[in-house]
């Protein structure tokens, strides 16, 4: 009798772990999110030198229904004269299913690094922002977003 | 439903004024992870490359992917030294090539 009562306990505590096991394992497999492929992005922009904070306003709304499209706003410190502009500009969106946006080409003939589009933000996540200067140099401004309900961006 | 590319951007303008041109353009956007109702991927076909010239120089330009929304919305500003046309030309990934053109005159 005593030997039923511990296997009956055995099966259940085993079953509960399985269960909890399942329910752990599943949103990691699930996930489409793919934060070390944006690391890997930014490693490459900045060439393996470590990206520099500030400089880098980035305007996303901190609340959003609509995933598919959410107005950004991307404003960088910069006199834009012939020696010191800002060249690129690239979106990293972190958490959507590919994490490439956009990159925004400037030249000293821009006047202003400031540009503002719509992107596709797929879940509540952090939107990186990496300015990358005349000089090489790397500034990283970063924005969070959180998508609630309706359909994610990338269909 | 406009289905012509347009740009907006003031037609006068000062000496070394820096002037905002917002662009946008009817398009897609697929991004090639859709499917149809019959179950068939839908072909990528994305707006991949914008270029912006002033008088033949260029001035900006972007690649997109996948995270741009249809309908591709920019605004982006130039430094006007002289009157001359915004020439905005946008590349699809079907091979489709889009032009639009904006006169500035420097007061």
């Amino acid at each position: 009798m005593q030997q039923t009562k511990i296997s009956r306990r055995r099966i259940l505590s085993a079953a509960g772990g399985a269960i909890a096991l399942a329910t752990i394992g599943a949103p990691l497999s699930d996930a489409l999110a793919n934060p070390k492929d944006a690391k890997k992005k930014l490693a490459e922009i900045t060439g393996g030198a470590k990206a520099k904070k500030g400089r880098v306003h980035v305007e996303l709304p901190a609340l959003s229904d609509q995933g598919p499209l959410v107005p950004i706003g991307i404003t960088v410190d910069s006199p834009m004269t012939d020696d010191d502009y800002v060249s690129e500009v690239h979106i990293i969106a972190t958490r959507n299913t590919s994490p490439d946006v956009a990159v925004f080409h400037f030249t000293p003939l821009s006047g202003r690094a400031e540009v503002a589009t719509r992107i596709r933000v797929r879940e509540s996540q952090i939107v990186t922002v990496a300015a990358k200067m005349n000089d090489g140099s790397v500034y990283v401004g970063k924005a969070r977003s959180r998508i609630v309900g309706g359909a994610g961006g990338c269909g | 439903m406009i289905d012509a590319p347009r740009i907006h951007v003031q037609n006068i303008a000062e000496k070394g004024e820096v002037v905002r041109v917002r662009t946008k353009i009817p398009h897609p956007m697929e991004t090639g992870w859709r499917k149809d109702h019959d179950g068939n991927k839908v072909p990528q076909n994305r707006i991949n490359r914008f270029v912006c010239t002033f008088n033949g120089t260029e001035v900006f330009s972007a690649d997109m992917f996948s995270g741009i929304s249809a309908d591709p919305y920019l605004s982006f500003f130039i430094r006007v030294e002289e009157s001359g046309t915004v020439d905005c030309i946008w590349e699809a990934d079907e091979g489709k090539s889009f032009k639009k053109s904006a006169t500035i005159t420097v007061a």
